[in-house]
């Protein structure tokens, strides 16, 4: 399934003029938490309207990729472009405009235990348009209904379960429409139906209005449907990138013993 | 001696980094302040949580200051002093001292870890980060709020336990040390002067400060999880009351120059 992109097929490959993509550029990216080295050299490109799923064992920093891609974490070196912007070099205001372009699913939601659902899935809409309060509840809730939340509005984050919170993050990352969503693992803990669920809206959101997404999942039958392209970061480096039908045909012993989750490869176990 | 000059330097170097991040994070305070009022409902919130919310403990500790100094007076001045000077001590040490130290110390404390506690467990739980994502400035939209309704708030609370104190000081005077309803207030209105409350309200408008700036910096540098939350909360409730009473040395060199010498 999936759009064609041209697209280097090869880690470590960059475009000529990051300037000049239409999509997000990662360049040698380099990232480390006191002597622990995350992200090591990381080169990657995502083009406008692709999906593209990141693949790799857990603490490999998929999700500190995630986060350097919208300033959240700053790298040691390397850059980053977002539609010829470098976002390292963005002042705060401008940094704020292309923030708004974005969505973002945290791994646990990082819904406001302060706010209802509702407020927190409105909450940017009433900071950035000049919309009432019965129209932002209305989209608010029309949100909360295509994540199946319907009647979930009024409810405070503590009264919902792992799988809810998770949905209504996703509700608070589309409510402003925007052009790019993150997702960080966006089926973990949720029963295998809602999903696929997710699944489908992940799709939908790409055919119809061209969002721009980039996944971090381990949920490989999730990752091979809404996948246009996979990209697999093992020691802190794309070792692997490719289209869903190139990944189930590799040979790379990565990725082979990370979809058929096998103990035994040069992954390790532990 | 390596290891421990290593480690003193590493120390050194580390609070003037704090501090220099403390400064850098009150300038965004102060920067953030232009969205006021757009801020006001959160304010006024916060301002609720500071004086409703602590009411009952400045209620009970200001009583039991004014009715401890009473006490204290007393035995010190009973062979020296006429009771007619018990008011002024009193209220002297009520308005100039008393209240605006314990209250920054007792309140101070509560509204410190409460900011450091809210604002460590949004850290922890990436709340910050989501609210970066949704382009809203945590320090507009949490800080100032919060710092604001701290520098307007501790003071009105110090008023009140000025109030409360000079009652729990008459009552503990009158019922139990046999001093006259008459003497004291005699005492109280001899020696009083404007200049000695609006002193202890300057110094309460700083202690707010730094009350919130601790309560506000330890939570947004929050790190780890529950512990984390643990640690910052302790950390913000220490170096907030070791600073309040660094500054009020400081304030009081500065205020007994220009305020209460007049």
């Amino acid at each position: 399934m999936g759009a064609q992109f041209d697209i280097p097929a090869l880690p470590g490959q960059r475009v000529a003029d990051p300037a000049a993509f239409q999509g997000v550029v990662v360049e040698g990216v380099s990232k480390s938490f006191g002597a622990k080295v995350v992200l090591n050299g990381t080169d990657l490109l995502i083009p406008k309207g692709e999906t593209l799923v990141i693949i790799g064992r857990s603490g490999e920093g998929k999700s500190v990729l995630l986060k350097h891609i919208v300033r959240l974490l700053e790298p040691d070196s390397g850059r980053i472009w977002v539609e010829g912007q470098e976002i390292s070099r963005l002042g705060i205001r401008h940094l704020m405009r292309l923030r708004r372009r974005f969505g973002f699913l945290f791994q646990g939601a990082a819904l406001f235990d302060s706010m209802d659902v509702c407020h927190n899935v409105g909450l940017m809409l009433k900071e950035h348009t000049d919309w009432t309060d019965e129209r932002m509840r209305e989209r608010a809730c029309e949100c909360l209904s295509l994540v199946g939340l319907d009647g979930a509005a009024d409810k405070l984050p503590s009264e919902l379960s792992g799988g809810m919170k998770k949905r209504a993050g996703l509700a608070r990352a589309i409510v402003m429409e925007p052009e790019y969503i993150l997702y960080d693992e966006p089926t973990t803990g949720l029963d295998p139906i809602t999903g696929d669920a997710i699944n489908e809206l992940i799709i939908k959101l790409r055919q119809e209005l061209g969002v721009t997404s980039i996944v971090v999942t381990h949920d490989m039958p999730s990752a091979f449907k809404i996948a246009d392209r996979m990209a697999m970061l093992s020691s802190g480096k794309i070792v692997f990138t490719g289209t869903v039908d190139e990944v189930r045909q590799t040979d790379h012993p990565m990725v082979r013993q990370f979809i058929e989750g096998n103990s035994q490869g040069p992954l390790g176990a532990f | 001696m390596t290891a421990i000059l290593a480690n003193i330097g590493r120390n050194v170097k580390d609070g003037l980094s704090g501090a220099g991040r403390g400064v850098v994070l009150l300038r965004a305070i102060v920067f953030a302040t232009r969205q006021f009022w757009k801020m006001r409902g959160e304010i006024l919130e916060q301002m609720h949580v500071v004086l409703v919310g602590s009411m009952p403990l400045v209620i009970v500790t200001s009583v039991f200051v004014g009715a401890v100094t009473a006490v204290q007076a007393v035995y010190q001045m009973q062979a020296y002093v006429p009771m007619k000077f018990l008011g002024t001590v009193i209220s002297k040490s009520v308005f100039i001292e008393l209240g605006p130290v314990l209250m920054a110390l007792v309140v101070g404390s509560r509204l410190c870890a409460f900011y450091a506690a809210e604002l460590g467990t949004m850290k922890v739980t990436e709340q910050l980060d989501a609210m970066c994502i949704m382009a809203i400035d945590p320090v507009s939209y949490l800080a100032m709020p919060r710092f604001w309704a701290a520098v307007l708030m501790i003071p009105v609370v110090t008023i009140f336990c000025d109030v409360i104190a000079i009652v729990g000081g008459y009552l503990a005077s009158v019922v139990t040390l046999d001093v006259s309803s008459g003497t004291f207030i005699e005492g109280l209105r001899m020696f009083y002067k404007h200049s000695d409350l609006l002193g202890g309200l300057i110094k309460s408008v700083v202690f707010g400060g730094i009350i919130a700036m601790s309560g506000i910096y330890y939570g947004f540098n929050t790190k780890g999880g529950a512990e984390g939350v643990g640690r910052a909360t302790m950390t913000a409730v220490v170096g907030s009351c070791l600073s309040v009473l660094v500054a009020d040395y400081l304030l009081a060199l500065v205020l007994f120059q220009i305020i209460f010498e007049k």
